[in-house]
């Protein structure tokens, strides 16, 4: 077997083996790479940024600890967002694992890093509902008919926040973070189509590409993976330096990421070598 | 580290060991961590179906006191107890009831009402939706200047992106004009219509690729975790 032969036979626990070193040796060295928000991105954070303190921001939690990696930094940013520029945000789940998630942000962002905001007055935990689709559209016109109570189960006319809310229109932004159905295309459907109300967030990098055609009439701004996350959490620190060390959790892994890739594009331009050498070869022999 | 949060870490540590072990080949380890980890979650969505959907929806709306043996605290037994009851769920119910039928073969003609209510639900509520936000918003979306003249003059890279949508939509669409043979002209433009798809593909398997090595960036920050409460 000559070497170009060898290149295309390549054991796959060999590739295997090389990625997982691409992954660990970055992270062993803390390699981190220089990221800037490009325009999709940017334009969210210049959403949320430009909206008046005390806006109403409503962030869905539409994934599971599945896709945690690449979620939960777009949703504690955004989160951490909302909270310094003073907004009331309302926190619910169209999955039933999104909740537990929502949970952890409203832990480690809300209660770590905002300790004098009020829950009730600066931001509710709605929960998760059962419905997909079928909640957005109920809630669209009545959101207390759907949810009677808060997560915890208190009276949702009790708190302070729940003011002057009848459906999603009463709100002038909507996040979501998802990860499949129903997640940010349903968002995009019954919500901001809907109700011409801005649609903003972040989805897993095998989701994005089949939302980008609908930025951006549909779709103010969208993160796509971890890429997206890290660039949110850059135009954060830009803005925002204080928040360098907790918000950078996404820069951080997109130096394995890279690498990881730069391993990969190896592989794939060493794969089509070999195979047009070999063609090649096969050709001339038939031809001879 | 509480003693709880030591075993979560040692079985989830065990348990991604024992899934990466298929990378190399099958074996009872990888089969084990695949079984339990079905079992779990058909256990877990069975879980929440019951306690967010039948508990809330069906049983505490046809008959609000029998919230107060199921709520977590006093105060959420107050509130949902407090709800009027709304007998019309009993429609859904008697329909649940009758979808259970396809269980037994002489009566499962009884459960093409519920789905027919559900077939007729998701094509009524989608249709509409779909049609605004997919279809009629996706044209307009395309109609676009080609020419973009923005405030300080002619826009190269914007009149560049514009024809780029434009004459990729176009091209796409012949692609899949099939009652014209693809030759000549036609068949040129059909043939760049599948390089433009060829680019979609493209773009999405390298978004898929990152989607993949960020879960791996993951679990290898969880196992760095894992070993580092060992030493």
């Amino acid at each position: 077997m000559t070497f170009i032969e060898r290149m295309q036979a390549i054991d796959r626990r060999i590739i295997f083996g090389l990625i997982a070193l691409a992954v660990i040796i970055p992270m062993l060295v803390h390699l981190v790479f220089v990221v800037r928000p490009s325009p999709i991105v940017q334009s969210i954070f210049d959403k949320i940024e430009a909206l008046p303190e005390g806006s109403r921001v409503l962030i869905s939690f539409d994934y599971g600890p599945a896709t945690v990696p690449e979620n939960q930094p777009m949703a504690d940013a955004m989160t951490r967002h909302c909270m310094i520029k003073n907004h009331r945000l309302y926190i619910m789940a169209v999955w039933a694992t999104g909740e537990a998630q929502a949970n952890i942000t409203i832990e480690d962002v809300i209660e770590g890093e905002f300790p004098g905001k009020v829950y009730g007055e600066n931001y509710i935990q709605l929960g998760y509902k059962a419905g997909n689709q079928g909640l957005l559209n109920a809630i669209f016109t009545d959101l207390k008919g759907m949810y009677t109570t808060d997560a915890s189960g208190a009276d949702i006319n009790s708190f302070p926040i729940m003011e002057g809310i009848a459906g999603l229109p009463d709100f002038d932004l909507i996040l979501c973070i998802g990860s499949g159905k129903p997640g940010m295309k349903e968002w995009i459907q019954f919500a901001g189509d809907r109700g011409d109300i801005p649609v903003a967030g972040g989805v897993t990098a095998v989701e994005a590409p089949l939302l980008y055609p609908y930025y951006p009439r549909q779709l103010l701004g969208l993160m796509g993976g971890l890429q997206g996350a890290a660039e949110f959490e850059a135009a954060l620190v830009i803005k925002y330096p204080d928040y360098r060390e907790t918000s950078t959790t996404a820069v951080k892994n997109m130096g394995p990421q890279t690498v990881a890739h730069l391993v990969i594009i190896f592989f794939v331009i060493v794969g089509n070598i070999a195979f047009f050498v070999i063609r090649g070869r096969e050709k001339r022999e038939r031809s001879e | 580290m509480g003693l709880t949060d030591y075993i979560e870490l040692w079985v989830g540590g065990l348990l991604t060991l024992m899934i990466f072990s298929f990378l190399y080949r099958d074996n009872p380890f990888y089969k084990f961590a695949e079984h339990l980890f079905v079992g779990v979650s058909a256990a877990y969505w069975m879980v929440v179906g019951f306690w967010t959907t039948l508990i809330p929806n069906m049983l505490g709306r046809i008959y609000p006191p029998s919230m107060g043996w199921f709520a977590t605290n006093p105060e959420e037994a107050a509130t949902l107890v407090a709800q009027s009851p709304s007998y019309l769920r009993l429609v859904p119910l008697i329909l649940g009831i009758m979808m259970l039928t396809r269980l037994t073969p002489k009566a499962s003609w009884m459960s093409r009402w519920p789905m027919a209510f559900i077939i007729g639900f998701a094509a009524g509520t989608n249709l509409t939706r779909y049609l605004q936000s997919d279809f009629i918003a996706q044209i307009r979306a395309t109609l676009i200047p080609v020419i973009v003249v923005g405030e300080s003059g002619f826009n190269f890279g914007g009149t560049l992106s514009n024809l780029v949508i434009v004459l990729g939509v176009l091209a796409a669409l012949v692609y899949f004009f099939f009652s014209k043979e693809h030759k000549g002209w036609f068949g040129g433009t059909a043939r760049a219509g599948i390089w433009v798809l060829m680019v979609a593909f493209g773009a999405a398997f390298g978004y898929t690729v990152m989607a993949r090595i960020s879960l791996l960036i993951g679990r290898m920050g969880f196992l760095g975790q894992w070993i580092g409460s060992v030493f």
